[in-house]
């Protein structure tokens, strides 16, 4: 984990996020938000959770990207651009931008350097997920079963 | 030299004010939803930080609280995205500004 690598990531994923929050161009902006899922996913890797990098990597870019897209040309009918931009939105974030930085600035870090790598396997997140998470596990379940119904009565044709 | 937790969490209050920018400032409601996600990316970082550079416990919870976050927000695009569509069908246009026929 170097510290070069980190900044090249950082400022990959941020200058992505940044084009995602203001392109007028619907479709960039979405390419654009894949992208900085993919900035994130390579934060993951550099911090050690492979597994949370392909999980975000299968979901995001994988199913929720192709998604945004379909909604996106779904949709357009009147515009395909997004005109107009709030200022105030940009007052507030870089507010909310400057306080966190603040009390980040502010706190005793917990600790200098971190502590020696251990590499967390597969098989120890299945078995975490089939002891102590088995309730949550279950619970996700049902709720995306809910979900999934959910939206398919949301946008189901009205009969009349 | 290895970067700290500081610089970790420097990038994620960027990234969840550029979030916060998405969400506050956009006109189209998908886009609202790529914000709120951003936000919640950046809380995902935050954990997953946290758990390398905190101590080690003998399971991995930050681990698991990004892979449960993930999942719900999975949930959650499935939901907005039919809102979005099930709105466009009725009012024929996806812009949040003109959608105020609830507005009192």
């Amino acid at each position: 984990m170097s510290i070069i690598a980190c900044i090249l990531v950082a400022i990959f994923t941020l200058a992505a996020a940044l084009a995602a929050a203001t392109l007028q161009k619907l479709m960039h902006a979405a390419l654009c938000f894949a992208a900085t899922f993919i900035g994130i996913a390579a934060f993951f890797f550099l911090l050690g959770a492979e597994f949370v990098g392909l999980v975000q990597v299968f979901v995001y870019i994988g199913a929720v990207a192709v998604l945004i897209v379909f909604t996106i040309l779904l949709t357009r009918r009147d515009v395909d651009r997004d005109r107009g931009f709030k200022w105030s939105g940009v007052i507030v974030a870089t507010a909310v931008f400057g306080g966190l930085i603040w009390a980040i600035l502010n706190t005793h870090p917990l600790l200098i350097a971190p502590p020696p790598v251990q590499p967390l396997t597969v098989k120890q997140i299945g078995n975490a997920l089939m002891t102590n998470y088995v309730w949550p596990l279950l619970c996700v379940g049902v709720l995306l079963t809910a979900a999934l119904i959910g939206s398919l009565i949301l946008v189901m044709e009205e009969k009349r | 030299m290895t970067p700290t937790l500081q610089i970790f969490l420097i990038i994620s209050a960027a990234l969840f004010a550029i979030g916060l920018l998405a969400a506050l400032s956009r006109h189209h409601a998908i886009f609202i939803l790529i914000g709120i996600e951003m936000m919640l990316a950046a809380a995902n970082l935050n954990f997953i930080a946290f758990w390398r550079f905190g101590p080690q416990a003998p399971q991995p919870v930050g681990v698991m609280i990004a892979i449960f976050s993930i999942a719900i927000a999975a949930a959650e695009w499935t939901v907005g995205l039919a809102m979005v569509i099930a709105v466009y069908r009725h009012f024929r246009t996806t812009n949040v500004d003109q959608l105020n026929q609830l507005k009192g």
